[in-house]
């Protein structure tokens, strides 16, 4: 048994971190809607999902629970084969996606192994085209989906989205060139380290300033890959009902779901990676006091946990908040005392680079509460008129600016 | 037998499969699904050689765009199942020597060559990005620049083509 552990370690540290990455992302998508639902309703003057649980924080597990138990009815004449491949797809390609995403630079060393967060080895030199070609699958599930329902809206919707994945894939490929152009690689752990090349700098060194351009293209066009507001014309439900899941109940929604939210994560932590600097603190080296930050956050939210639950309604509530608000707050005070230094220093990276994920995912969020949606004519024009030339013009001017006085 | 040996018949049958059904479908949609599992299995033969780019490249370019394309057309046509035809007349006897020919050929191929068979993984210039675009890029410059120039050529009588329906 412990040959067969110490000859096939690496398989097995591949398949248990698989699995963890698994959980993570599946419940940070389940309370991502909650997020949501609780944010937009904020912004529309509700109180959004309030009833299952302190604050609906068990909202996401009754909806689950839901969607695994209703009726799963496959409507007559669709492609059967098709039809239950398509979500089998989006959701496979959508977390496949996920495991590209490097989430620390420093290996946790245990068992003597050296095992690095994220799944992916930190030296795939083609990070950031596996990904591509991930996502450029992705349009399957959502066209396939819409064929084989044997329904017009859906195919409407599927016609709709390959049209707009396939316009909007160019425009995303071509904004990513001009970083790297400066990174000289395609490997995300480089891309990020290549920010970090004049420490002092801090957020002045990110890609952002030189690739602003780029980062705005690169943004719009990965919204409108991922089928979001204002760009969610395949679902657009005052036209096509529900657009390309519309023939799809129970589970087989969900997994649509799941999809679409797994690749909101994955445009984020794109975003984070190759303009915001990834893992990297926005502070310059020197201030060390700046690594205090996760135990100030921390501290305070848990006080204001306990504070709350407190006073809140039900005796389920009160038990709860208060309980989560003494973990993080002994959680943050942990992190103060010297002898847990090291455990604050490692987890600056992964810190930083989910507050951004976090930042971007509220962006996404935000711009939902807030953006109508777009005509397809616009969305065409959009795409193919403006968004197209602007990215080829960055990745000429980031040319020649590197021709001149080189990267950096 | 190791790993990659493993990995290369599966993928291979994979693709040979993926071939058969492309052939063998009776509806377009299944027949383009078909041949999207045989490029898929392609671009995971070139990983395991250790050509990573060209395996990016080969799902970025034919798995999703060009395939897409496929997809999106039968979809936006509407084409239903294909009817059965009997073998062409012209087309038996010339295809049926073509076949002898090509397998002939193949298996001639592998009987004269000495190598064994492996999956190793390529190293130097085939394997790096930087390897295949200075090739691409410096040796074979004019040949690249002219495929560009026929690709444009093709682009601007699709055009031209479009245009005249309207008017």
């Amino acid at each position: 048994m412990s040959a067969f552990l110490a000859s096939n370690a690496e398989l097995i540290i591949t398949i248990v971190k698989i699995a963890l990455l698994l959980f993570i992302v599946l419940t940070v998508n389940a309370y991502l809607t909650w997020f949501e639902r609780k944010v937009v309703a904020h912004m529309q003057s509700r109180w959004g999902p309030h009833r299952v649980g302190p604050h609906g924080l068990l909202q996401p597990l009754a909806d689950g629970v839901k969607f695994l138990f209703k009726e799963d009815p496959t409507p007559a004449g669709v492609d059967k084969f098709v039809y239950y491949l398509a979500p089998l797809l989006a959701l496979a390609l959508a977390l496949t996606s996920i495991s590209i995403i490097p989430f620390g630079p420093n290996p946790i060393r245990l068992f003597g192994h050296d095992i690095y967060l994220g799944i992916a080895p930190p030296d795939l030199n083609i990070g950031i085209l596996a990904l591509f070609a991930i996502t450029a699958l992705g349009v399957y599930g959502v066209a396939l989906a819409g064929w084989s329902s044997n329904s017009k809206y859906p195919l409407l919707g599927g016609l709709r989205s390959s049209a707009q994945m396939i316009s909007y894939e160019l425009a995303l490929t071509m904004s990513v060139v001009g970083v790297l152009l400066i990174a000289g690689s395609f490997n995300l752990t480089d891309i990020i380290n290549v920010q970090a090349k004049h420490p002092e700098r801090g957020i002045l060194g990110w890609n952002i300033f030189p690739q602003i351009l780029g980062f705005i293209c690169f943004f719009i066009a990965a919204v409108a890959e991922t089928n979001r507001v204002p760009f969610d014309l395949p679902e657009a439900e005052s036209e096509l009902v529900a657009g390309f899941h519309t023939e799809y109940a129970s589970f087989k929604f969900a997994m649509f779901f799941i999809a679409e939210y797994t690749s909101m994560i994955t445009v984020s932590s794109l975003c984070a990676i190759m303009f915001f600097g990834g893992w990297l603190s926005p502070f310059p080296a020197s201030w060390t006091f700046a690594h205090y930050l996760p135990s100030v956050i921390l501290i305070p939210a848990g006080l204001w946990l306990i504070w709350d639950g407190i006073r809140y309604e039900t005796i389920f509530g009160k038990i709860i908040l208060p309980g989560v608000g003494t973990v993080l707050t002994v959680a943050g005070i942990a992190l103060l005392i010297p002898n847990f230094q090291f455990v604050n220093e490692f987890i600056q990276a992964p810190f930083w680079l989910l507050s951004k994920i976090f930042v971007f995912l509220f962006v996404y969020v935000w711009m939902r509460g807030t953006l109508p949606r777009f005509r397809y004519d616009q969305l065409m024009a959009f795409g193919w008129k403006l968004l197209l030339p602007l990215s080829i013009m960055n990745v000429i001017l980031t040319s020649f600016v590197i021709l001149k006085w080189g990267a950096q | 037998m190791t790993p990659q040996l493993l990995i290369f018949f599966v993928l291979a049958a994979l693709a040979v499969l993926g071939a058969l059904s492309l052939i063998l479908q009776k509806h377009p949609i299944h027949s383009a699904l078909s041949l999207i599992v045989v490029m898929v299995a392609l671009a995971g033969l070139y990983l395991l050689m250790g050509a990573e780019f060209v395996a990016a490249v080969q799902i970025i370019v034919y798995g999703g765009a060009i395939m897409v394309l496929f997809v999106f057309v039968i979809m936006l046509l509407n084409a239903g199942i294909e009817e059965h035809t009997s073998l062409s007349k012209f087309a038996g006897p010339p295809g049926l020597l073509l076949v002898v020919a090509l397998a002939g050929f193949l298996a001639a191929t592998i009987a004269r060559s000495t190598g064994t068979v492996q999956a190793a993984g390529q190293t130097g210039a085939m394997s790096s990005t930087k390897g295949i675009s200075s090739m691409l890029f410096r040796d074979f410059v004019y040949p690249f620049e002219l495929t560009s120039f026929l690709i444009l050529v093709a682009i601007m009588g699709a055009v031209v083509l479009a245009q005249r329906e309207k008017n």
